[in-house]
């Protein structure tokens, strides 16, 4: 204490970087309520990102493509190892995963709508698959997860691929939750379960464990599909190296990798900001299984995790990933956290871009519901449509960057194209830091 | 009676050839020889038809099956019935881990004993083994009947939904939030038809029930340990 009768200066009062505002506000709800905190979306803690990277473009050694208007070709296979019929893509971005009962009918069908327009895929999730989300989508990829909500040969025949999901990003080893005020009577049945409860979702799959049963998983799937559709398996950023090697050992045609910044309809707080690795970290070293084992553009590489510009894309597919996938960008272009929602945000105690209570239903954008008087809020033929010009933009990007680095297909880019602004990002994805060849790490450099 | 012999054809042209069969076909028996454990054996189905397996099969034996009969002349490994629809499998010795598991519907006879986890994950299906099951059985099971004549391991019914699970002889523990019920008509009748339609020779009245406390109904912190 300073005594400020004899007019003393006083010492400025400083907050605690380690107890921070924040901190302490979650230490008081804690106290206060007795439980923990879940939420949707990613990690929103600051960790190295694409950002983090910067293209160098051409230069004297190398020769760029003309602006706009040289051809720049984006179109990718998925699949192409096994399946009698991979996908085929027009643009190297796809949609994730998201469930339905995490989000409403409407909006999966606007995923459906925006992706075909675009010219890519969109995927099911937990909950099964839905007759909007196959009606409108014109390569729909089928999730086969722990849970198996909603699982059926006939689905399985209907889908273009099949996702074998290990993992996720925002949890790598952990399951899902949908709270009961989302479970209306569709989602019940879908799911098998009664009306209003609270629905787990399984962290592990039920009838196999380990890379061998997997193996024997994946024939079984493709005995019932007639080996016609690829099969991917998803994994969460955890041990990239390792879990590439043990998919591709186990027969996947593609490896899809999430990293922690990827969206989650409903998980806690503290799985999702402390486990799992930023996708900057894993893409190299799952680049490095592939081609260790020979596979890699045999066995395609869809990445995940806080992409969210055409940059993104670009940076992703120069270190070595043949597509990318959007969760959470593709909800915020339908027009989940618009501004325009502010007042109903406020009244739920955030703000708008800050909104993640997606597992409560209460959604004022009407994406993340299943409360039929918010549904109507959102027009699924709208939403597809911005969707589509979304992903027009970022392909549109990322096609400027690849002409700048003088590529004609975005498969082109390469880790030479990239330099890095900050050491962690440079020892995490492998490329020189800025105005240097090396990166921590770097073989043959000792140190 | 066709017969497709594994000592002749591969498993593709197996599977394939059960796929061919529509709801019309006229051949509706058919018998799988020298399946030597292989797995993914008459996975898929989906056509009113009668396949026997003389002999012991691997993984997923039937899985996902719609309408068909299958029986297994010989133990079935892992998986058997996995997530089957609709329809009947038969086994005449014992069955590996996960039998049965996500199964939605049809009738699921293990007559021997069945190993870890069987009925886990169940969504409608009924499944009636003779003997004894192992641990973590109907775990997080969520519709159906499970129908025990012998005993069950550790851990019966854990996170259990609203699976029925009838047990005769002795429990080693209940599963979080897995309580023994009590036994009313409905449930006599329940079991007294399965029981016969899997030609069990028990009465229901030798059975206990277990089902949900549907305490976890709601998640709670204190659930979440
Ligand atoms: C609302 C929502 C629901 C999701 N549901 C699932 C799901 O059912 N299955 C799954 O594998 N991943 C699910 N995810 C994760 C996405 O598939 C994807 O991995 C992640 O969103 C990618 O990161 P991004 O959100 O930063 O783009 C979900 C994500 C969100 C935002």
């Amino acid at each position: 204490m300073t005594d400020t009768s004899n007019g003393a200066p006083l010492t400025a009062p400083i907050q605690s970087a380690t107890f921070s505002n924040p901190i302490n506000a979650e230490i008081r709800r804690a106290a206060a309520t007795g439980i923990y905190d879940i939420r949707g979306g990613g990690a929103k803690r600051k960790v190295p990102h694409f950002d983090d990277l910067l293209f160098l473009g051409a230069s004297i050694s190398r020769y760029p493509l003309e602006g706009y208007r040289e051809k720049c070709e984006t179109s990718v296979s998925l699949g192409t190892r096994f399946a009698k019929n991979p996908i085929e893509l027009d643009i190297p971005i796809t949609i994730a995963g998201m469930s339905f009962g995490a989000l409403s009918g409407a909006a999966k069908e606007a995923l459906g709508r925006g992706a075909t327009l675009a010219g890519t895929s969109t995927t099911t999730g937990d909950g099964g698959m839905t007759s909007e989300e196959r009606g409108h989508s014109n390569k729909l990829v089928y999730q086969y997860l722990p849970s198996r909500y909603g699982m059926n040969p006939d689905d399985l025949r209907r889908a273009d691929a099949i996702e074998i999901v290990v993992g996720q990003g925002a949890k790598p080893g952990g399951g899902g939750m949908l709270l009961g005020q989302k479970i209306s009577d569709r989602v019940a049945e879908m799911r098998n379960l009664p009306k209003g409860i609270d629905q787990r979702s399984a962290c592990r799959h039920p009838d196999w464990t380990g890379p061998d049963d997997l193996e024997i998983k994946i024939l079984e799937l493709r005995e019932i599909t007639s080996w016609k559709v690829p099969i991917y398996i998803k994994v969460g950023g955890a041990r990239p190296y390792f879990d590439t090697t043990l998919a591709v050992k186990a027969g996947a045609d593609v490896v899809v990798l999430d990293g922690m910044q990827g969206g989650t309809a409903a998980t806690q707080d503290v799985f999702i900001e402390n486990v799992g690795q930023p996708i900057l970290a894993c893409i190299r070293e799952s680049v490095r299984a592939l081609q260790d084992l020979g596979m890699h553009r045999e066995v395609q590489l869809v990445v995940s995790g806080g992409i969210r510009t055409g940059a993104d894309v670009a940076k992703a597919m120069a270190m070595g990933a043949d597509a990318v996938a959007i969760g959470t960008a593709a909800l915020i272009a339908l027009g989940d956290n618009d501004p325009k929602w502010e007042a109903e945000y406020n009244v739920l105690g955030t703000t708008a871009g800050a909104y993640d209570d997606w597992h409560e239903g209460r959604d004022p954008a009407g994406i993340t519901t299943q409360d039929p008087e918010l549904m109507k809020r959102f027009d699924p033929i709208e939403g597809g449509r911005r969707l589509n010009n979304y992903l027009k933009v970022m392909t549109l990007e990322a096609q400027t960057i690849a002409r700048a680095c003088g590529k004609n297909h975005l498969h082109n880019l390469e880790p030479e194209d990239l330099c890095a602004l900050t050491m962690e990002a440079a020892a995490m994805a492998k490329i020189p830091l800025a105005g240097t060849d090396w990166y921590p790490g770097k073989p043959g450099t000792g140190y | 009676m066709q017969t497709l012999d594994m000592a002749d054809i591969a498993l593709r042209e197996m599977n394939a050839t059960l796929h061919a069969q529509a709801e019309t076909t006229n051949q509706t028996a058919w018998e799988i020889v020298n399946p030597k454990g292989a797995h993914a054996i008459a996975c898929g189905l989906d056509a009113p038809i009668e396949v026997t397996v003389k002999g012991s099969t691997g993984y997923y034996c039937a899985g996902m099956n719609k309408q068909a009969t299958i029986n297994i002349k010989g133990s079935a490994g892992p998986g058997v019935a996995e997530n089957m629809m609709s329809g009947t499998v038969v086994i005449d010795g014992d069955a590996s881990q996960y039998a049965g598991a996500t199964g939605h519907g049809g009738l699921l006879v293990i007559k021997g004993n069945a190993s870890s986890r069987c009925g886990i994950s169940m969504k409608g299906i009924d499944i009636v083994v003779h003997g004894n099951i192992g641990h973590m059985s109907a775990f997080m099971a969520q519709s159906g009947n499970l129908v025990v004549c012998g005993d069950a391991g550790d851990a019966l019914g854990d996170s259990l939904y609203e699976a029925r699970l009838f047990v005769r002889g002795s429990v080693k523990s209940l599963g979080a939030d897995c309580i023994e019920k009590e036994m009313r008509p409905e449930h006599l009748a329940i079991l007294a038809n399965l029981l016969e339609q899997a030609g069990a020779d028990a009465k229901p009245e030798e059975f206990k029930r277990y089902g949900s406390a549907r305490e976890l109904y709601t998640f709670k912190i204190d659930n979440a340990y």
